[in-house]
């Protein structure tokens, strides 16, 4: 077969271009991995720089959070919801005037297209830049749900917030050994495309609402 | 034949002027330096800014170099792991020595899904294998679904930046684009288009949304590949990249042998370096790490081809080699006096800028006027080497390659400089023969009176075009060696 030709052809190609780095060189990182990057507040930090991506966010106690979620729905004008089958009893309250799709699995890109939010959980968010990571495990539903709607309503719970990227990696590493697919929210989707002028808004979800649980 | 996409106008890379030719016509483009001056001061403005916000920044730097020289002096090793740890994932690894392998194995496997069209996330190397192209001559339509990259594709033109390939167009010229464009091709603009950024990226979703939700296959770069877990990692605003990682059935990636970073955790510093450098955000709005295939969720079947296209000449070069550390940020062009004025397309390579200088020339070779001319597209000015994210010491590369610029000139091509050099240089090489033209030099000088004169008088054609510019010191009165045994003897020289 010739792929394996080109496979044996480039690997010889790289070990004959190293001939002069002498076998078992290591490189030594001057880096300490997984450290806490020093902050005045974790939950400060984090909530300033959700605002600063153009997002919005509520903090609320773990009684408030179904009634935070729906009204950030309303807030954003969302008349139909998706949320994944296993999103926590009572992370949506008060909304029983409205469609609730849960998903199962089957719906289709253009369902999902139909619909105008989503709600979801999340795994861990570093505070430094504002990202929230979703390992699409319990509570966050597969990667379609929380992408195709243009409205994202994400509770994320004080406990799951790290200084920084570092903490972040560290939790996550564990997600991607089993295999899952990870996801970084850093705000709505937006472009600088045009004259590098920053539009919140392009085919990602546009609005971001997290409901911050403390 | 009717394109099924826009056909660029521009030629394929190769077949512009050199750097010294085409850069007037760049300089002469009001229209685009004013667009590139507006565009790159905002760009390196805030990348200075959000580098700034990281107490370790420099720390942060020397650690991103260190893990890509891991990465790079292990490659074999790193990349038999990550073919190892994405085939247990469900991917099927693909090698492609060069570039027309690398798009007869993309177009076959878009062929095997029987599919007349692909949705793509801006890709770099997939620029510089030509794919779309490719792709078209097989009767699939290639869809860019980045933004700028719709821009460029709608406007029948090239990409001129690494990060914002569509930099040298203002806003009204977008709007003019997608008016002429979008209908020919798919949902047209609406009606009432302005040039507002905000409208124009609306009426992009709107035109791209109906390819995202009826794909059926889609085509991906790659900003790293992690050896330890086979995770690919796609770093993008828009989330376009998402759409085409998450609803197509089938995924094909083509992604450099370089892209490998050793372990999961390196991540860590790696993602805080790129956002920083290059759009200026303290973390771009989505990353994806897909790690081989996963049940009910995204493409159920998974491509990597893995691409070397010239990387390993670049690779065998001990000084050049440092280029393929680079992440692609584009700081370099952000920052660079030569790229803000004359823009990409002049330098007549898929990679512009100092990055291009010194990457191109090294994976396509010297044979090449295009290619030759561009390690002496720089002033040296060194503002790359200091924004550099991982260090890459970018001018005195630059310096290296004109150095082989030369080299490969004389060998093909001797001139009477390089013939009298090559003299020189072989009687340096030798302590005897170096005596005997110093003691012969000596004699000349005296026999024809230019001892003890500060410089030589005018000499004849040819050396005097080669002193037209040049002063010459007239041969000594006495040798250095002369003089130095006078002084061992004792007596006063």
């Amino acid at each position: 077969m010739s792929g394996s030709r080109a496979r044996d052809e480039i690997l010889a190609r790289v070990r004959r271009s190293l001939g002069d780095v002498p076998a078992g060189d290591e490189v030594v990182v001057d880096w300490t991995y997984a450290q806490p990057t020093p902050l005045h507040s974790v939950l400060d930090t984090f909530e300033e720089n959700i605002l600063d991506y153009g997002a919005s966010l509520s903090r609320v106690s773990p009684d408030d959070v179904g009634r935070a979620v729906a009204a950030a729905l309303r807030g954003m004008g969302a008349g139909s919801v998706v949320i994944p089958a296993d999103l926590p009893a009572g992370w949506l309250q008060g909304w029983d005037d409205l469609p609730v799709v849960v998903d199962s699995g089957d719906l289709s890109a253009r369902d999902l297209d139909a619909i105008d939010a989503v709600v979801t959980g999340s795994l861990v968010s570093g505070a430094e830049t504002g990202t929230i990571c979703l390992d699409h495990g319990a509570g966050q539903g597969r990667r379609a749900i929380s992408l195709v709607p243009d409205r994202h309503v994400c509770v994320v719970t004080a406990r799951s917030v790290v200084s920084d990227i570092p903490e972040a990696v560290a939790v996550l590493e564990a997600s991607v050994r089993q295999g899952r697919p990870v996801t970084w929210i850093s705000g709505g989707s937006a472009t600088s495309d045009i004259e590098l002028s920053r539009v919140e808004g392009v085919h990602g979800p546009r609005q971001l609402h997290v409901v911050l649980v403390v | 034949m009717t394109r099924l996409t826009p056909a660029p106008d521009l030629p394929a890379f190769l077949g512009m002027p050199p750097f010294p030719e085409a850069a007037p016509a760049g300089l002469a483009n009001a229209t685009q330096r004013a667009n590139l001056t507006h565009a790159t001061r905002t760009i390196r403005t805030k990348r200075a800014v959000r580098a700034s916000e990281v107490s370790n920044w420099d720390d942060l730097r020397t650690a991103g170099m260190q893990i890509r020289n891991r990465a790079l002096r292990n490659l074999d090793q790193y990349l038999v792991q990550a073919e190892q740890a994405m085939t247990e994932a469900g991917v099927t690894v693909h090698w492609a020595r060069d570039a027309d392998e690398a798009n007869r194995i993309v177009v076959d496997l878009v062929r095997a899904k029987q599919a007349d069209e692909v949705i793509k996330i801006k890709s770099m190397v997939t620029q510089e294998i030509d794919l779309n192209e490719a792709l078209e001559a097989a009767g699939v339509a290639a869809w860019e679904t980045d933004l700028a990259e719709l821009i460029v594709q709608l406007g029948h033109d090239r990409p001129s930046h690494i990060l914002v390939p569509a930099i040298h167009r203002n806003r009204t010229e977008v709007r003019d684009i997608f008016r002429a464009e979008m209908g020919q091709w798919g949902r047209p603009a609406p009606d009432d288009l302005t040039d507002d950024p905000a409208v124009l990226a609306e009426a992009a979703r709107l035109h791209l949304r109906e390819k995202f939700l009826r794909a059926k296959v889609a085509i991906s770069g790659g900003n790293f590949i992690v050896a330890e877990t086979g995770t690919l990692v796609i770093v993008e605003s828009e989330g376009n990249g998402r759409m085409c990682l998450t609803l197509p059935e089938t995924l094909i990636s083509v992604v450099g042998i370089e892209k490998i970073v050793p372990t999961f955790a390196d991540l860590e510093v790696m993602l805080r370096l790129l956002p920083r450098s290059s759009t200026g955000e303290r973390m771009n709005p989505y990353t994806s790490f897909i790690t081989g295939v996963t049940s009910g969720d995204g493409p159920q079947e998974r491509h990597v081809v893995l691409l070397d296209n010239g990387r390993t000449n670049v690779l065998a070069d001990e000084v050049g080699r440092a280029a393929l550390r680079c992440i692609r940020c584009s700081a370099c062009l952000n920052v660079c006096p030569v790229y803000e004025r004359v823009g990409g397309h002049a330098y007549g390579s898929v990679y512009p800028g100092p990055i291009g200088a010194i990457l191109t020339p090294q994976l396509r070779g010297l044979d090449s006027p295009v290619d030759r001319a561009l390690p002496f597209a720089s002033s040296l000015c060194g503002a790359c080497n200091d924004v550099c994210p991982v260090r890459i010491p970018i001018s005195d590369i630059l310096v290296h390659l004109r150095g082989k610029v030369v080299e490969h000139k004389t060998a093909t091509h001797p001139t009477p400089e390089s013939i009298a050099f090559a003299a020189v240089a072989s009687t340096m090489a030798s302590s005897r023969r170096l005596g005997l033209v110093q003691r012969g030099s000596e004699l000349v000088g005296r026999a024809l009176g230019l001892v003890g004169r500060r410089r030589l008088p005018r000499l004849p054609w040819p050396a005097s075009l080669w002193l037209r510019d040049r002063d010459l010191a007239a041969p000594a009165k006495q040798t250095f060696r002369d003089w130095w045994r006078q002084r061992e003897r004792g007596e006063r020289p």
